[in-house]
């Protein structure tokens, strides 16, 4: 192994790279990993040759922290949340990539100007996109009165019933200032004034006394399913898996969502770095993550590979109606910004749970 | 005080049977009066229903069956706290958390008496049991006899006629156990209170007692003073109970009025007393008390029987010499004399020959 | 002869042996003991001991910023940043680009200052480019260079041994000038919280002897084999998932739950005004008290056990009520088992945190709720100092308890 290491090494000076036998990829287990190795790890294979090796971890963050600081790094690509890749970036525990190296969309466009805007940086190219949104129980609303946009879940008066709201101030307060009127663009900027922040709990306020409170991402569903609240914040993969898999009239309002993202990255000292970073380039392109996303309910985050999404695996139902990045579920829709969250977390959390407590 | 002057009822149980169960009685149809002033007590074997009866008495049990009586009152619906009965415990029952002064307070507090009659009582009750220095102490720091006195002094200090004990020495020693004896039965003498006391140590209900209730399968087998059980006992269970005993089986070839003489199963005749023997050809069990065998001839009366018998061992126990020999058959026949100066003291292997006055010989029903 | 010291037959003084003779003894007790005391200091005296390290001492930016460290020194507290502290600025900005410290020494100062960890992050990526004068250089980056705040936050940061963890958990802050200032009031949550906590934990300690009293009696008074099935039924809930638990109370006690069902549907309570009995206070109370039952029972069931009914039938033929038997008789005996138990749930109620973060809503929940969502976003410093409170007042607690009942009377089975 480690003379091939060295030959293949020796011949990364030829016009092509060479390619290693084997690399090993790093997921987060269950359907997500299902999802990647379908739509990644096989068509690469074939593609090149190379086999490629799923590990998974609870949050490979965690392992790829401890292989690189102990230097025996033995993972090529792995994916993690977006706010462990900034960490480790800025650590330099992941190595940067180039976006500009990235294949252009199906249609032409530039990688950099194919990504959904904010999405890209410096260590990590996006596979996927998740969302926090708000679901309600179709069956609680008559037709035609249902609410659709993300003003109505803080209108009890039209739309009666309690409200699951996030126990926790990330997403929540943006989406408080969109329902009162902040354009997603602002919204970040109108949070960073005491002003603003005023304004997101006032308009909570509307709602507290309706409200019911959840930390867990299971709860949503639960809470819905069980008649407890008639509209939940929650998250879209959950609301999804309840409404296709346990069949319940569960209805998302993609207006107003707030949606963050994960994707690849490769650990500095992977042992096959180069051949890492093309497997990286195919995952990333836009037929593979329009593949990913008939596998689980998590849109692709280049906007070339909307179009390419067909219907559910196995059945004949289109996916696009329940992704985060389908064109007509972006119309309203906010990037999280991991800058501000990284500055605010713990001053506006404290915030939040002493408005929680207030009476 | 003697059983004669007893008898004015004080506390009276009429027929009472106890069943837990339903399906077996542990007290079957007891009758027992006892008087004023009397110290009667409750002896017998574990599980014999002595110890049901006095928590009858007590009021922490009830009677299924059956009155009981306290000073000519039907007492059976009467809560222990109002009986006003004093009792003290086998293992003492001292309130571990409270001190010496408080344990004997607390009956005077329930009681809602004042504080200075409290403390002139608690006082006295303290001197009465040579405690008067230990108010301040816990029960902790106590020894057991120390315990045992404050328990006495509890059960007292409240004056309730009469006074109920169960077992209150079984957890002392030897030497303790003999004395404490004498100062409950000095106690009971000089205060006049009625004391019923539960032992299954014969000695202790022969040393205290005016008379003794054996209890034995929930029945009374003997109620008696002292004397009269252990020198005359009615059946073969109490015999053998109370003291050491030796036992002859055999069948009763003679009966002439009080008089018997019985063939042993190795064809021996020995003299006896018929107790409880109806006829002639019955199977009887003949009890000797080991003091009482003679092995002098000159010593029996003329035309008693005697007894082969062979020394198997001599236990020397001090105040007494104890021979076992073989007699009629079995190893465990006994004979107590007195270590006295000229003592006869007999080898292992020696034959001699037993004999003992017919009086001293009962012939009894076989159990 | 009275004076002359005592010596062994051999003429050794007896003092010198015997203290030799227990010297021996005393290093086999230590030999056996030394793997438990081994297993102690490692599993719970350094963890502990690191803990609160941490909530006092943190050199993310101390050890990544030396020449600010330096500036700092040389000048003042109170003087406003020269062209010297901006150079030594842009200087450790690019030693933290070539370090990539720069996450950890805005993770630092955002402590102090909340919304400065990004300000570290993006400048460290530009640094390299920086040329004099910095000031211009730094504020053309980003005018927050120029906010005394900021300065005075890495003053206090500079040091690595601070109190700016406590005074976060204490609901305070740094003025520009120095001072320490309580936050604005509707952003004050620990003490509060604290408060809530104990009284909580108060309640909840309260309700379980109430419930376990009776319980753990009949427990200890039950002949053998009905006690054992008793007592299995107590554990039941040790040996099922917390989770799971917990969830099973939702089912029941929510507003679409079995409890109000069945009460609706016996038109005891009104369709609309169903019984909120879950996702508040009320839940947490009910939860926990179900979940802490058990530590209250058993150190009562120990005790209860080994009271004698002798003693209770002693105070009854002394002429006491069963009342009075009870109240001072059987139960100043079971104040040990008492104590142990409150003890006990009390300190485990003040530190519970996932229940409360399922059913406690928005006013059921408690203090290690707090810790717990510090600890999620690694914010290891503010977590340490909140549970160096906790245990500071558990600790209050204790020292009350032992003043007031007594340590001794303790006994936990």
């Amino acid at each position: 192994m480690k003379k091939m290491l060295v030959l293949t090494t020796a011949l990364g000076g030829l016009a092509v790279p060479a390619m290693a036998q084997e690399i090993t990829v790093m997921g987060w287990g269950g359907a997500y990993s299902a999802s990647q190795v379908e739509a990644y790890h096989k068509p690469f294979a074939e593609k090149t040759g190379t086999k490629v090796v799923s590990v998974d971890a609870d949050n490979p963050a965690t392992p790829i922290k401890a292989q690189v600081s102990a230097g025996n790094v033995t993972v090529d690509v792995a994916s993690v949340e977006i706010a462990d890749a900034v960490r480790l970036c800025d650590e330099g525990m992941i190595i940067p990539i180039d976006a500009a190296s990235l294949p252009a969309g199906v249609d032409g466009v530039a990688a950099v100007d194919d990504f959904i805007e904010g999405t890209l940086t410096e260590c990590m190219i996006p596979t996927d996109i998740f969302s926090t949104i708000v679901a309600f129980d179709a069956s609680k609303f008559p037709e035609g009165a249902a609410p659709a946009t993300i003003a109505d879940f803080f209108d009890t008066a039209k739309f009666p019933g309690k409200r699951g709201l996030k126990k926790g101030a990330k997403a929540t307060l943006e989406m408080a200032l969109m329902a009162d009127g902040v354009p997603a663009a602002d919204v970040y900027a109108t949070l960073e004034t005491p002003e603003g922040l005023d304004r997101a709990f006032a308009k909570l306020d509307s709602i507290k006394k309706d409200a019911v409170f959840w930390e867990a991402g299971a709860q949503p569903p639960q809470l819905l399913a069980d008649g407890e609240v008639s509209m939940t914040m929650g998250w879209n993969g959950r609301i999804y898996n309840a409404a296709v898999q346990d069949n319940k009239p569960f209805k998302i309002i993609w207006d107003g969502q707030v949606f963050e993202w994960e994707g690849y990255v490769i650990p500095k000292g992977a042992p096959n770095e180069a051949t890492a970073l093309e497997f990286v380039k195919f995952a990333t392109s836009s037929e593979p993550l329009a593949k990913a996303a008939e596998h689980i309910s998590y849109g692709p985050p280049r906007k070339s590979s909307a179009p390419l999404v067909g219907n559910v695996f196995g059945t004949d139902v289109p996916m696009s109606p329940n992704l985060p990045t389908s064109p007509e579920n972006m119309t309203n829709a906010l990037a999280s910004s991991l800058d501000f969250w990284v500055d605010r977390d713990s001053e506006l959390n404290e915030r939040f749970n002493a408005w929680l407590s207030a009476n | 005080m003697t059983s004669a002057t007893l008898h004015d009822d004080f506390v009276v149980f009429d027929h009472v049977q106890k069943s837990y169960d339903g399906t077996s009685l542990v007290v079957k149809d007891l009758n027992l009066k006892i008087g004023k002033g009397e110290f009667l007590t409750m002896l017998g074997p574990s599980g014999s229903g002595k110890t049901t009866c006095l928590m009858m008495l007590a009021g922490f049990e009830t009677a299924t069956h059956g009155e009981i009586r306290l000073e000519g009152r039907n007492i059976n619906l009467v809560p222990p706290h109002k009986r006003g009965i004093g009792m003290v415990f086998q293992n003492y029952a001292l309130f571990p958390h409270m001190t010496v002064g408080e344990n004997l307070a607390f009956p005077l507090e329930v009681r809602g008496m004042g504080k200075d009659e409290r403390e002139t009582k608690i006082k006295r009750a303290l001197d009465m049991v040579q405690m008067g220095a230990f108010a301040n102490r816990r029960p902790a720091q106590l020894s057991g006899g120390q315990q045992q006195r404050i328990a006495l002094a509890r059960a007292l200090v409240f004056d309730p006629a009469l006074v109920l004990m169960d077992e209150p020495l079984g957890a002392l020693d030897k030497q303790l156990r003999e004395h404490m004896q004498f100062e409950i039965k000095h106690l009971h003498e000089s205060l006049g209170i009625t004391v019923v006391y539960v032992t299954h140590d014969q000695g202790e209900a022969l040393t205290m007692s005016d008379r003794v209730a054996v209890f034995n399968d929930g029945r009374i087998q003997q109620l008696a003073p002292p004397a009269d059980l252990y020198e005359r006992p009615e059946n073969s269970f109490v015999a053998q109970f109370i003291g050491e005993n030796n036992k002859l089986q055999g069948v009763i070839e003679e009966l002439d009025g009080g008089r018997a003489v019985v063939r042993l199963a190795t064809g021996e005749l020995i003299d006896a007393t018929a107790v409880n023997i109806r006829e002639k050809g019955q199977q009887t069990l003949v009890s000797i008390r080991p003091e009482r065998v003679e092995f002098k001839p000159e010593l029996m009366p003329p035309g008693a029987h005697m007894l082969d018998a062979e020394v198997l061992e001599v236990i020397y126990m001090g105040d007494i010499l104890r021979t076992r020999m073989r007699v009629a058959g079995t190893d465990d026949f006994v004979l107590k004399c007195r270590n006295t100066l000229g003592q006869t003291r007999f080898a292992a292997g020696e034959r001699i020959r037993v004999g003992w006055h017919p009086e001293d010989a009962r012939a009894l029903d076989v159990i | 002869m009275s004076d002359a010291p005592l010596t062994t037959s051999d003429g050794r003084p007896l003092k010198a042996a015997l203290a030799q003779a227990q010297a021996r003894a005393r290093r086999r007790a230590f030999l056996l003991v030394a793997p438990l005391l081994l297993f102690v200091v490692i599993t719970f005296i350094l963890p502990i001991g690191q803990m609160l390290q941490r909530s006092i001492y943190h050199d993310g930016f101390s050890s990544a910023a030396p020449a600010l460290q330096a500036w700092f020194e040389a000048n003042p507290p109170g003087t406003a940043p020269d062209e010297a502290a901006y150079a030594a600025l842009a200087a450790d900005l690019q030693l933290m680009k070539a370090n990539r410290t720069a996450g950890e020494a805005g993770t630092r100062v955002n402590y102090t200052l909340p919304g400065t960890r990004s300000l570290f992050t993006s400048s460290a990526r530009g640094a390299d480019k920086l040329e004099p004068p910095f000031r211009e250089a730094l504020l053309a980056e980003n005018a927050k260079w120029g906010d005394p705040l900021v300065w005075e936050a890495m003053r206090s940061a500079a040091s690595p041994w601070t109190s700016d963890f406590y005074l976060v958990a204490t609901d305070m802050q740094r003025t520009a000038d120095g001072g320490v200032e309580r936050v604005p009031e509707k952003e004050r949550i620990y003490l509060k919280l604290f408060g809530t906590t104990f009284m909580l934990s108060a309640v909840i300690t309260g309700v379980c002897l109430l419930l376990a009293f009776p319980i753990a009696h009949l427990l200890a008074t039950l002949p053998a084999s009905r006690a054992n099935l008793l007592m299995i039924l107590v554990l039941l809930p040790f040996w099922t998932s917390l989770l799971v638990r917990t969830s099973s109370w939702i089912v029941l006690l929510q507003g679409q739950g079995v409890v109000n069902n069945v009460l609706v549907s016996a038109r005891l309570v009104d369709d609309g005004a169903r019984w909120q009995m879950i996702y508040n206070m009320t839940g947490t109370i009910i939860v926990m008290t179900h979940i802490l039952l058990p530590f209250m029972v058993l150190p009562l069931y120990s005790v209860m056990r080994t009271i004698k009914p002798a003693y209770a039938r002693a105070a009854r033929s002394l002429g006491a009520t069963s009342w009075t038997t009870f109240r001072r008789i059987y139960l100043p005996q079971t104040l040990p088992g008492i104590a142990a138990g409150a003890l006990l749930v009390f300190i485990l109620a003040v530190g519970y945190y996932i229940t409360p973060a399922l059913v406690g809503g928005a006013d059921g929940q408690l203090f290690s709720n707090l810790i717990q969502f510090h600890m999620s976003k690694s914010n290891w410093s503010v977590a340490a100092a909140l549970a160096g409170m906790l245990l500071a007042g558990v600790l209050v607690l204790y020292w009350l308890y032992d003043r007031l009942v007594g340590i001794d009377k303790l006994k936990l089975g």
